[in-house]
C-alpha cells in the first residue's frame, strides 16, 4: 500500500475537456509521474438494464442506441441478434448485408472521431477536421436511409426496415475517396510526426497476457499482438463471405492502438465494397424481414449473444420469463472492460500521457455507465 | 465429445445442474465451488475456458412467484380447499452468471451460482481473472452481492452511502428520490 499523503493528490474531470464531460479520475502523483489512479465512473449512469426490464423488447431498441452514441447501429444489430437468437430466427440474406454495410460505415465513424480526438486531447487539430468531414458524408447516408443521424434506432427484430437508399451507390463512391483522402492526410500528419512519435510510441504498453487477463476486446487486445476479431473467430452473420484482414500491433501503446484503427478503418471499406457488390445481385423483391410475431414473446430462457462492435466485444445477456418484456438484460460493453486496467495502465506514466492513454482507449461513457 | 459432456467429465460432481438454450450451455456450480470449478474449466487443455468474458447478477424473486402462483390456482379449482396453503420452499434469490469463453475452441459457457438473500457472499474470482474486478464491483452495487477476497469492493456506479441496491425486483423503477450529499475529503 502506498501511503497518500505523501503525494500530490490531482482532481481529473469530469469538467475537464481532456475527460469527456463525464469521467473523473483521483490521481496522485509524484512530480509529474503518476503513483495510482483511481477511475470513478456513473457519471451518466441512466439505469438502461433496469429500464430494459420495464420495456416491451422493441421499445428497447432506441435504449440501445444511447449506450455508444459514436456507433450506435452496432449497438441497435447486438441487441436485435441477441433477440433473434432467443427467438430462434435469423434474418433474411438481404437484411443481413443491409445490417453489414450499415455497421462497417457504423465503424468507421467510430474510429474516425477516436482519432480525431487522440489527435485534438495531444494537441493535434488539423486530422480531426478532415475526419470529421468524412463522417458528416456518412451521418449523411444514415440520414437518407431512415431519417436519424446519430442515435439511428436501425433495424427491427428479425431484420431491417428499408433496402439501402437509392443513391448509395453514388455516395458510397464518393465517401470511399473521401475517407481515403482523409485517412491520408491524418497519416501525413500524424504517423511520422516527431511529436505524435514522441508522444504515443512506448506510452501506457500493455503485454498480451495482461489484456486478455483483463477483458480487454476489439482494437486495445489487437494492438497488444493477439489477433482476435469476433468476426473471423466467431463468424456473425454473413461475415464468413468478406475476405479481410485482422491488423495487429505489438506494444499495445498509444501508437499501436491509433494505428490499428486507421489500418480498421482501410479493412471496412473493404468489406462494404464486397458486401454491396452480394447487395446489388439479390433481387429487388427479396424479403428484408423474417417471419417475427407482432408482440415478441419468446420462450422462457437466457442467451448471450455478442458482436464485434468499434471497440471490442459488445454483448447482450436477455434471460426472459415468457413475458413479452426481458426479465433481466446484461449488456457487456467493451470499454468498461478496458477502462478497469487504466490503473494498471498509467502507473508510473507521466501525467500527460494518463490523457493520451484515456483518449487511445474511446472510452464511451454511454456504455461504460449505461 | 460434446461440450456438455467436456465440461461434465471436467467438473465431475461440482455440477448440480445442466441447462440449454437455444445452444448456450449453462452449467449450475453450488457457491463454495465456484473458484474450484472455475480454475478446473480455465487449467482444462481440452477446455481452456481461459477468457472471463462478464460477471452479473440476476434477481430471481419476481420469477419464483410467477411460478409459484400459476399452480396454485389450478390446485384450488381440482382438490378441496380446506388444506393450509404450505409454506412455499423458494431456491435462494440470486444467481450470479460467469460468462466465460476459450480462446482456444471459440467456446462459450455460462457458469452459474445460487446466492441466498439472507447471506449474500460469494467467494471472488479476482484471483483467477483480473477482469472480474469491477464486475463483481457492479454486481455488488446493483445486488448488494458481496464477494469474498475481493481487493477493493466497494461502489461502482452509485455513489458511496447509497441506501438501495437499485437492480433489485422490489426497487421501484422511478427511484425512491434519494439524494446525494456530498462529501469533500
Amino acid at each position: 500500500m502506498i501511503n497518500h499523503d505523501d503525494y500530490v493528490k490531482i482532481n481529473i474531470g469530469p469538467s475537464h475537456p481532456a475527460m469527456h464531460g463525464t469521467l473523473r479520475v483521483v490521481a496522485y502523483t509524484d512530480g509529474e509521474t503518476v503513483v495510482s489512479a483511481d477511475p470513478e465512473i456513473g457519471y451518466l449512469h441512466r439505469g438502461v438494464e433496469k429500464l430494459g426490464e420495464h420495456l416491451s423488447y422493441h421499445q428497447f431498441i432506441p435504449i440501445t442506441d444511447r449506450l455508444n452514441y459514436c456507433s450506435a447501429i452496432c449497438n441497435n444489430v447486438s441487441y436485435e441478434m441477441a433477440v433473434e437468437k432467443l427467438l430462434g430466427v435469423s434474418a433474411p440474406e438481404k437484411a443481413q448485408l443491409v445490417r453489414v454495410i450499415m455497421m462497417e460505415l457504423a465503424r468507421i465513424a467510430d474510429h474516425q472521431v477516436c482519432v480525431g480526438i487522440l489527435g485534438v486531447d495531444l494537441g493535434a487539430f488539423t486530422p480531426f477536421f478532415y475526419l470529421i468531414i468524412q463522417r458528416e458524408e456518412i451521418y449523411e447516408i444514415f440520414e437518407h436511409y431512415n431519417g436519424a443521424r446519430l442515435t439511428n434506432t436501425f433495424g427491427r427484430i428479425g431484420g431491417v426496415e428499408a433496402d439501402l437508399p437509392k443513391d448509395f451507390e453514388q455516395r458510397w463512391k464518393k465517401l470511399k475517396e473521401g475517407i481515403a483522402r482523409a485517412n491520408e492526410e491524418t497519416d501525413k500528419l500524424l504517423t511520422h510526426n516527431r511529436i505524435w512519435m514522441d508522444r504515443t510510441i512506448g506510452v501506457t504498453t500493455f503485454s498480451a497476457e495482461d489484456a486478455l487477463a483483463w477483458g480487454f476486446t476489439g482494437p486495445c487486445l489487437r494492438a497488444c499482438g493477439v489477433k482476435r476479431d469476433l468476426r473471423k473467430d466467431e463468424p456473425y452473420s454473413v461475415y464468413d463471405r468478406f475476405d479481410f484482414e485482422v491488423p495487429v500491433g505489438k506494444y499495445g501503446d498509444v501508437f499501436d492502438r491509433y494505428m490499428v484503427r486507421m489500418r480498421e478503418m482501410e479493412e471496412s471499406v473493404k468489406i462494404i465494397d464486397q458486401a454491396f457488390k452480394l447487395y446489388k445481385d439479390m433481387p429487388a423483391d427479396a424479403p428484408l424481414m423474417a417471419k417475427v410475431p407482432k408482440t415478441i414473446k419468446p420462450p422462457a430462457g437466457e442467451v448471450y449473444s455478442a458482436i464485434e462492435s468499434p471497440n471490442g466485444e459488445l454483448g447482450f445477456f436477455i434471460k426472459s420469463d415468457g413475458s413479452d418484456k426481458p426479465y433481466r438484460i446484461k449488456i457487456r460493453p467493451p470499454c468498461y472492460m478496458v477502462y478497469q486496467a487504466f490503473p494498471e495502465m498509467v502507473k508510473g506514466e507521466m501525467i500527460a500521457d494518463l490523457i493520451a492513454c484515456l483518449s487511445s482507449l474511446n472510452v464511451i461513457a454511454g456504455e461504460l455507465d449505461r | 465429445m460434446s461440450l456438455k459432456d467436456q465440461v461434465q467429465s471436467c467438473l465431475g460432481p461440482l455440477v448440480v445442474a445442466v441447462s440449454e438454450c437455444q445452444g448456450d450451455l449453462s452449467v449450475e456450480v453450488s457457491r463454495e465451488n465456484i473458484k474450484a470449478a472455475l480454475s478446473k474449466l480455465k487449467e482444462d487443455p481440452g477446455l481452456s475456458f481461459d477468457f472471463l468474458s462478464d460477471l452479473f447478477g440476476v434477481d430471481n424473486s419476481e420469477l419464483y412467484k410467477k411460478t409459484a402462483a400459476k399452480p396454485a390456482k389450478k390446485a384450488e379449482a381440482e382438490t378441496a380447499p380446506e388444506e393450509p396453503p404450505k409454506p412455499q420452499e423458494f431456491p435462494p434469490r440470486f444467481e450470479v452468471i460467469y460468462l466465460l469463453l476459450s480462446l482456444k475452441t471459440n467456446k462459450r459457457l455460462q457458469v452459474k451460482v445460487r446466492v441466498p438473500e439472507e447471506n449474500p457472499v460469494v467467494d471472488s474470482v479476482v484471483s483467477l481473472f483480473k477482469a472480474a474486478t469491477w464486475p463483481e464491483r457492479e454486481a455488488y452495487d446493483m445486488y448488494g452481492i458481496r464477494f469474498n477476497g475481493h481487493p477493493d469492493l466497494r461502489r461502482l456506479l452509485m455513489w458511496e452511502g447509497f441506501p438501495a441496491y437499485p437492480l433489485r425486483k422490489d426497487y421501484p423503477l422511478e427511484g425512491r428520490g434519494e439524494e446525494r450529499h456530498l462529501i469533500y475529503d
